[in-house]
This record gives C-alpha cells, structure tokens and sequence, in this order.
C-alpha cells in the first residue's frame, strides 16, 4: 500500500463541496424563516381585518342624540332614559319598562339599547387595515361616489361591546359572549370528567402497573398512544353515536327532571360536548401525567415505605404532591387544545345561532371556535371582520393559559433546584 | 522538559500550543515534533489534557463549543490553525480513530467507501471495490468480512467494529492517524489485535495514540510523551523521548513516579 | 432445657405481622384500574359505534326510481302487474315498491311483471296506473369503495371522490410540510446556536398551537386570494384543495420538525465526529450520515404528519369547498371526507337517515386509516430506539 498515493487518487473538489455546503445551510435557514414568515402572517392577517374603515350609515345619527352640545356617549343615565323613551315605539317600550324601568338601568345598558334600537347603524361597505392605511384616498372617492349619506370610520371591530353582546344576526351588533360563555362552560365540564380520570389512569399506569407486564397493562399503554393518534373528528362521532344519542336522557337532563323550560336541545347539550372534548384529551392528561409521575425520584417512594406506608398513602402524601405542577402544566396544555376545538363539536350538535347565555350542562351550547367557523364561513365580507375579532379573543383565551403553564412549570423548576 | 534528538524527519509539531475551554486553560503551552512512520503514545493520568492535544492536531477540538486554541501546528511547513487552512482538508490528511468504536449505520462496505466518496474518489466502481478491499485488508479485518460486506456495520462484534473504524480512517489515504484510546472499550484479545495493526500501520503511516494503559504506550510506541497537570490544573508537557528510555531511565522524577506507579 | 415461652406482648406482635386484607388500599386500587380501563371502552366504543352503524348503512334499503310505471290499475290481489316497456331492467328476486307497497318479482315479461305482494309486512292495497315502480337497492361495499359518485340524494355512495380529495390534500401539505419540516429539524438540531434554538422552538410551539379553525381562516382569506392573485381567477377557484392542502402542511410543519429534531439530536455526537475525521464537510455530515442514521425516527414522523393531515377538518371544511368532486386539479374545489362528515352533520342531522349511517362509514375508513399509519409509525419509532439506546 503506498502512502502518498492520496494525490492521485482524489480529485480536488473543496471549493465546490463548500459552495453546495452554503446553498445547504441557505435551505434550512430559509425552511426555518418560512415558519417564522407564515407565523407572522398569521397574526397580521387577522390584525388586518379587526381594524379599518366602514362606510356606515346611521338611522338616527348620534348628532341628533346630543343634548346642549354634550355627545351622547357622555351623557348622564337620565338623560339616555330619556332620549330612549323619546325615540322608542310605545310597544316596545312598555315590553322593556316590563322587564325593569329604565331609569334603574345602568348607563351601559341604555347606551347599547340607544345604539342597537334608535341609532340603529348600518354597515354599507368594508376594508381591512392595509387598505385603509394604504389607499385611504380611494376609499373616500368610493364612498362619497357609491354612498353619499355614509359616514367613512374607521373602526375596531374588537370593542368592549363584542365581549359583552351576545350573537346576533346584525354584524353591527354581533358579539361573542354566548360563545366565551360556552367555550367556558364546555371546557369547564370537559376537565371536570378528563382529570380525575387521566390522573387516575396514569397513577394506576405508573404505579401499579409498572414492573408487572400483563397482557391487560400492555394494552392499555399500547391503547392510549393510539387513541391520542386518532383524528379528533372520530371522537366527535362517537359523542354523537354515545353521548347525544345513546345517554340521552342523561345529557339532556332529562333523568333528573332537568330539561330547562322550552329546551330543544335533546342531547345536544353542553354535557355532551364537554364529555366529547373530555375523551378527546383524556390520553394528553394521561400521558402528560404519566411523564410527572415517571419523574418523581424513587427514594422519595422508599423513604415513605420504610416509614411503614402503604403504597396508597405513599402516592397521596408523597408521589402526587411532588407531580402535581407537571401534571397541571399537562392538564393546562389539554385544556388550551379542548378551547381550540372544532370539528367534534359541530359533530355533536354544536347551535348554528344561539342568542341566550348558555344557564347549565344541559343548555344548548356553541363555543368561541364553533363562532369564528360560523363566521368566516359566511360569504359577506364584514362576517370575515367578526371572525377576526373572534379570532383575538380566542388567542388571547389561549396566551392566558400557556402563561399559566409556564409560569407553573418555571415555579416548579426553581422548588426542584 | 527534554526532546528525542531531532535526527529524524518531522511528520506534524506542535510549537507554544494552549487550549482553552472558555476562561479555562486545558493545555498549556506544548511543544511536540511527531516523527514519520513512527508510533507516539501520549500517557499520562486522566484529566491532564492527553485528548484535547490529540484533537487539536487535526482541529477537531473546533467541534467542541466554546474552544480557542493559541500557538501552531506545524504541517508541511504550514500552521494548520492559519486563517486560510481549510479544516476539511486538514482532517482528510490527519485521520481519527475514536475511543468507543463509532462505524456509521451503513454496512461495511459503505463505511469504508464513504469517505473515499466525498472526498472525490477518481475510479471506477471496480476500483472503488478494489480500494476498499484493500482497506481492509491493511485493517487486518477483509477475511472476516469479506463475504458480508452489505452486512450493516453495527453487525460486528467491538474488536471487529474498531477494526472496521480504522479501515474507514485508512482508506482516504491520511499520512497521519490520530487514535483517541482506541482500545479503551475493547476486552484483551481484540486489544492485542489492534496493537498488532498499530505496529503494522506504523510502517506506512505516521501515529499518534492516547493511552491510559502504559504497558500498551511501551508495547505499540517508539516515542512516548508523558503528560500532567500542573497547579492551574491545565495540562503541560513534562519528558518526551525514545519510548525505551522513558521506560527505563525517564530524567523527570515525576516521570519515574508515574511508570513505576506511584501515583496517577 | 425449657423452650422460654414468648410473653403475651411478643405474642401481640407476632400476631400483628400477619397481613390482613386492607380493604381502602384493594377498593383505590379497583378504581384506578377502572379509570384505565375506561380508555379501552373508548377503542371499544369507537369501532362498535362505527361498526354497528356502518352495517345499518350496507344493510339499508334504498329505493331507486326504475322510471317504469304502472300501465293501469292494481287490485289487492293482483299478482301479475301491467307496466310500461320504458325504465330499468327488472329481474327475478327483485324487491320493488309501488307507494308504501313493498313486493317481491318473481318473473318478468317486457310489460308485465310476475310479484309476490305484500312483502316486509307491507299491506297489499290498490294501485292506480302511472305509479312509479321503485326498485330496492343497498350499498355494496364493492360500490363504496370503487364507486367514483357520491350523491346521497340519488342514492350514489361511491366514496372515492371524497378520498381522492383527501388524498390530494394530503399529498399537497406534505409537499410543504416534509421538506420544510426536515429542513427546520436539520437546522435546529445541526447548524442553530442555542441562542437561536431557544427562539426558534417556542415559536414553533406557538404555531402548533394555535387552533385549526384559525388555520382555516387563514387559508381562507389568505392564501386563497393569494393563489388568485399568482395562477388568475378564472385558473384557482374561491374554494379549492391547493390552499387547504398548503395550510395543513403548515399546520404540521411544527409536528415534522420537532419529531424530527429529536431523531436526529438522538444521533450519537461520536458519527459526526467520525465523519468530519474522514474529511466531510459540515453538510455532507447532517445529509449522508445524521439524517440516515436517524432515518427512522424522521420516517416516522413523517408518517404521524399523514395521519394527522388526512384527519384534518377544520381547514378543508372552511377553505377546500363543499360538494364531492371526483377531480384531479387542485384548484378546483372539492370536498373531503372529513369535510363531508362535517358539512352533514351540522345541521340538525335526523339520527335514522343514510346521511347519519353514512358518516359512520366514512369515519371508519378514516379511523382505520389513521390508525394504521399511527401503528405504523410506532413501530418504527420503537425499531430505531432499539438501534441507540
């Protein structure tokens, strides 16, 4: 063999292979910028379509509303009575007065009754925010050619008001709170089944299970890495195929003689839907927990025994507490992906329109996500404006429960030292 | 701190060579000529920087984060840490063989043909066969393989894989092996395999073996450098010479102390 | 020597060591177990639910009108019916209804048919000429799964429109996702400072948490108007599976990535520094040693991102259109199964229709879809572990 034969035997080749060595890296840094660019698009686009212009008209515009100069939105809660009894037919007045005197009403109240029954606005036409930063000038000729009795605002379509206003078939007046309200409710039930049995089953997993290998431990390991693989969809088939239709006298209320007055819901209730989104993330808390579980130390587990515990007791006083904000973190990161979803819902029944506040388990329910599909689903634009507004409530919903997340997780990283 | 007189042609040196891990000094100020086609064991107790000076004599220490190096390695007249040396080219002319042995999940023969491969292999598939045959063959390892070589590497047994390592490492034709412990995970017999290889390879190319065992320093090398850390605990140069006087008549008490076991 | 007599305390404890049955311990005991297994009556009442409706859906009796009609009036007994020539074939064994009369041919003439009346509890009762002759039908599974129609309204339950759609959305995400997806995890895990990795990963988890429907939004009023904008309107309809495919492949980007990164972060450091000792360059390293040696691990991700994307609902059911559509252009719209699973049951969905049967079906074609591949995947995830660990 000889030694120096290496010259002979390779072709110089460096600088090529160090310019295909750069194109590499050019393609993964642009793959990872991709990520980051879509990101940021998504987030703009729905920014882009909360804000901006609307050509809108007014029945009774708010000029006409103020008193000695004072704008209507400034002026006392007498005053808004009064306006309101001025301008109201007779009818729908004494229906309101039946309900409460409109004097004892706060200022709020009567100012979004002012709004929605006299000043009663119309919006004529739309733009997003760039358009609306953009090609301002446009606009106004569009506006003053196609709507000479519009007024051009610029608007946020995420107001106070659209939390508070429930659904409504008037985008000037539609709001979220029925959806926030049953998102709550939905999720609320969803944690209240999903928890103590995903803990439960990790607990049985990891501690009474673990070291014992039967065919019956296996399959249930095995069982709940395939359920957490199965398309979310299918869970929602089965909630209607168990929940809505097989237990429906449970899920309507109906075994408890519960059924709320006037209720259509059968089993298409918020029961039915939390229990769906329970079985849905019943194997992320189950895993989730597991991981918490796995990693307590041993010792802690020793020590307890050789204090004469029973193994019971060692879980509940030892093992539990040590896992717990790992468990929570898990159960958080479940609970923000129950928020989020969708498609099982609208299989379970979730209302196309509900305007009343969702009172119990029995309701009807829909939910913020049910909303914005419903929303965008629309094909007149200004419903696209809703959805996006929708679309801020709902991520700022789940931003608030990721925080919580780590905010545990880091507490609990800094306990362990 | 004494040399080997310098009659023979020098393969690789290192002149006023520090490393650093961050603030901390691991080696501190080595001078090292490494001969042609000789064997260099590197000894010393662990810890004292045996590794990290064997890395820097083809800038694989650069894959380690946070490292500087100061001072030169010399090659063919070259300071191989110089800002237009490119470390691809460094590293095909100094090969490595690693102390757990490492062969890619591909089957042997792909292991031994990759590097030839990247490195821009000029021959014909025939040639290529023929090249990694003979590979293995320098490797002492063709007549146990030679009828499975699409067998996965991670097939064979620890003394066959680390053979199978070196093959791979001669096969891109280096002139100089660096071997980081190489028989470190194996058990005695494929021990003694290896270091039989090593006095083979020694007649072609130039070798640089770190060992913690010094009856292997004293068996497989012609020259031993011996090395500890000093009070900053960073490792220093202390006698390098011929491996039989360092053996029997080391000029360095502290030398002595460590070959007859008194410490380390 | 006298044995000594242990003392009526050393008897006491002696008689406490004994084990005794800890009735609180075996009763959590039993109920952890149950919680468990309550995860095996999801499996169980997944595929008996989906089953059991499917079997009504292939055993239901659809009527199909065979455009013969009566050619003059039937009494009660009348076993041999006067029909027009016009209309469908009819054959011996054929079940027919005439109004709410169900009756079995027994031979058939070119105007005339041979019947047994009053069949499947049916009254036999008069008929005036000019009723139409329906002919009872059911789903073949043969026509389920070949049939290239789907029209519940004309009894058509052929599902491969809806497959095809699916499979084209699926192809088309994972063209964006796969490359990307790698190319993240490659980059992440070879070439990021960890500067930069503890950027890069939480914004990856934002993206992958952020709920479909948003997805869907963003298909809709983004990407869609943008592929308008680039083929031309009359090219990309306003509903069409290149946009929700594109969207879901984002959507998975995340799941490839992260999946990916940990194959290849679990490749040993040794095979890298093996390869760069031959002489390779940094890219010759990550391509043609780490990502094969963690090949498997990527496969399986890769596989796990076809499931997931083949049960994505929210995205097709707002941006991928409404309608089966048996098409093999991406621009055009066209529904998938999830999308038709979703479209039909919001809505009030009356619970013995075909429409409900049929959602069933579809979703035990998805399920065992999915559900392959996500074995499929485990195992090769746990083939690999056993490669390093």
């Amino acid at each position: 063999m000889k030694t120096n034969g290496a010259e002979d035997l390779f072709q110089p080749n460096l600088p090529r292979r160090h310019r295909i060595g750069r194109w590499g890296l050019i393609l993964f840094q642009i793959s990872t910028l991709v990520g980051i660019v879509v990101l940021t698009a998504l987030v703009l686009n729905v920014l882009n379509r909360t804000f901006g212009y609307v050509a809108m008209t007014y029945q009774v515009p708010p000029e006409a509303l103020s008193i000695n100069g004072i704008p209507v939105e400034r002026l006392h809660p007498l005053d808004l009575a009064y306006l309101l009894r001025q301008h109201l037919p007779p009818d729908l007045l004494a229906r309101l007065e039946s309900e409460g005197p409109l004097e004892q009403r706060d200022r709020r109240e009567l100012l979004d009754l002012l709004t929605t029954k006299v000043m009663r606005p119309k919006v004529l036409e739309t733009w997003t925010l760039a358009q609306s930063i953009f090609c301002r000038q446009a606009i106004q000729t569009r506006v003053e050619r196609l709507y000479p009795d519009a007024r051009l605002v610029f608007r946020s379509w995420l107001t106070p008001e659209f939390l508070t206003r429930p659904q409504s078939s008037r985008p000037e007046f539609a709001g979220v709170r029925t959806a926030v309200l049953g998102s709550l409710w939905v999720v609320a039930i969803t944690i209240a089944f999903a928890f103590p049995i995903g803990v439960g089953t990790a607990i049985y997993l990891e501690e009474y299970a673990k070291g014992k290998d039967t065919w019956v431990n296996r399959i249930i390991q095995t069982n709940i890495n395939n359920l957490a693989g199965v398309p979310s969809i299918i869970y929602g088939i089965l909630g209607l195929a168990i929940f809505v239709r097989a237990l429906a006298p449970l899920t309507s209320g109906a075994i408890f003689g519960l059924v709320p007055e006037g209720a259509t819901a059968n089993g298409r209730t918020i029961l039915s839907a939390g229990l769906t989104l329970g079985l849905l993330i019943l194997p992320i808390i189950i895993i989730n927990s597991q991981e918490a579980i796995r990693a307590v130390p041993k010792s802690l587990r020793l020590a307890s025994y050789a204090l004469g515990a029973t193994q019971w007791q060692t879980i509940w006083h030892h093992v539990l507490p040590s896992a717990m904000p790992g468990i929570l973190t898990g159960t958080i990161l479940a609970m923000s992906r129950a928020i989020g979803e969708t498609a099982p819902l609208i299989v379970v029944g979730a209302s196309t329109f509900i305007t009343v506040d969702p009172t119990g388990p029995f309701s009807k329910f829909t939910t913020l996500p049910i909303q914005i599909y419903q929303w965008t689903a629309r094909p007149q634009d200004v419903f696209r404006h809703l959805a996006a507004a929708a679309i801020i409530v709902l991520l700022v919903m789940l931003l608030a429960l990721n925080a919580t997340a780590i905010i545990l997780r880091n507490r609990y990283a800094k306990r362990r030292g | 701190m004494t040399h080997p007189p310098g009659s023979e042609p020098i393969a690789i040196e290192a002149r006023h060579l520090s490393v650093y891990y961050g603030d901390f000094r691991a080696i501190e100020d080595i001078n090292l000529p490494i001969y042609r086609n000789k064997v260099t064991a590197i000894i010393g107790p662990s810890g004292c920087g045996k590794s990290t000076l064997l890395r820097s004599f083809n800038r694989m220490n650069e894959l380690m984060p946070n490292v500087r190096t100061e001072g030169q390695v010399l090659y063919h007249g070259k300071n191989i840490y110089d800002p237009d040396v490119d470390p691809v080219e460094v590293r095909r002319r100094i090969g490595m063989v690693f102390q757990k042995p490492n062969p890619f999940p591909k089957s042997i023969y792909e292991n031994v043909a990759w590097g030839l491969r990247i490195n821009g292999f000029k021959g014909s598939k025939a040639d290529m066969d023929a090249w990694v045959e003979e590979a293995l063959r320098a490797a002492a390892l063709w007549d146990e393989v030679k009828d499975k070589l699409h067998q996965s590497g991670l097939s064979l047994s620890g003394g066959q894989q680390q053979r199978l390592c070196i093959a791979r490492a001669i096969a891109v034709r280096p002139e100089i092996i660096l071997m980081d412990e190489p028989t470190s995970a194996l058990d005695p017999i494929a021990t003694l395999r290896i270091e039989d290889l090593i006095r083979e390879l020694a007649e072609h190319y130039t070798i640089l073996i770190v060992t913690h065992n010094m009856q292997q320093a004293g068996r497989v090398s012609d020259y031993t450098a011996f090395m500890l850390m000093n009070e900053r605990r960073a490792g220093i140069l202390v006698e390098y010479d011929e491996t039989r006087v360092i053996f029997t008549n080391p000029k360095d008490k502290r030398t002595e102390a460590y070959i007859t076991g008194r410490f380390g | 020597m006298p044995v000594p007599t242990p003392t009526s305390a050393e008897d006491d404890i002696a008689a406490r060591l004994r084990s005794r049955p800890r009735r609180f311990e075996a009763f959590i005991r039993w109920t952890l177990f149950l919680a468990a297994a309550l995860s095996i009556f999801t499996t169980i009442g997944i595929v008996y639910e989906l089953g059991r409706e499917s079997l009504n859906f292939f055993t239901r009796q659809l009527w199909e009108d065979t455009n013969k009609q009566l050619a003059a009036a039937v009494g009660p007994t009348d076993t041999v019916l006067p029909v027009t020539r016009s209309g469908a074939a009819l054959h011996p064994d054929d079940t027919i209804r005439v109004e709410e009369e169900v009756m079995r041919v027994l031979a058939v003439e070119p105007t005339a048919l041979t019947v047994a009346r009053g069949q499947q509890g049916t009254p036999a009762t008069t008929h005036a000429a000019g009723l139409d002759i329906y002919r009872g039908t059911r789903v073949s599974l043969v026509e389920f799964f070949t049939g290239t129609q789907w029209a519940p309204q004309i009894g058509k339950f052929g599902m491969l429109p809806l497959l095809n759609a699916t499979l084209i959305v699926t192809a088309i995400a994972m063209i964006v996702a796969l490359p990307l997806g790698l190319g993240i995890a490659i980059y992440l895990s070879e070439y990021a400072s960890d500067r930069a990795r503890r950027l890069l990963k939480p914004t990856l988890e934002i993206l992958a948490g952020v709920p479909t429907v948003v997805y869907g939004y963003f298909a809709l009023t983004l990407v869609t108007p943008l592929l308008r904008a680039i083929f031309g309107k009359d090219v990309v309809e306003v509903y069409n599976m290149a946009s929700a495919g594109i969207v879901i492949g984002i959507l998975v980007i995340p799941l490839v990535s992260s999946m990916s990164e940990d194959a290849l972060s679990a490749v040993p450091q040794s095979l890298r520094h093996a390869a760069y000792a031959l002489g390779a360059t940094k890219l010759e390293t990550a391509l043609q040693v780490v990502v094969p040696a963690a090949f498997s691990g990527i496969a399986a991700a890769f596989i796990v991102a076809i499931s997931r994307a083949i049960g994505e609902t929210m995205i097709v059911a707002l941006a991928a259109g409404a309608g089966p559509n048996f098409t093999f252009n991406p621009f055009e719209a066209a529904e998938t199964i999830t999308g038709h699973i979703v479209r039909i049951s919001s809505g009030d969905l009356s619970y013995d229709s075909i429409d409900y049967n049929s959602i069933f079906a579809l979703g035990l074609v998805l399920f065992f879809m999915t559900l392959t591949l996500n074995i499929i995947s485990q195992r090769v995830v746990r083939k690999f572990r056993q490669v390093y660990d």
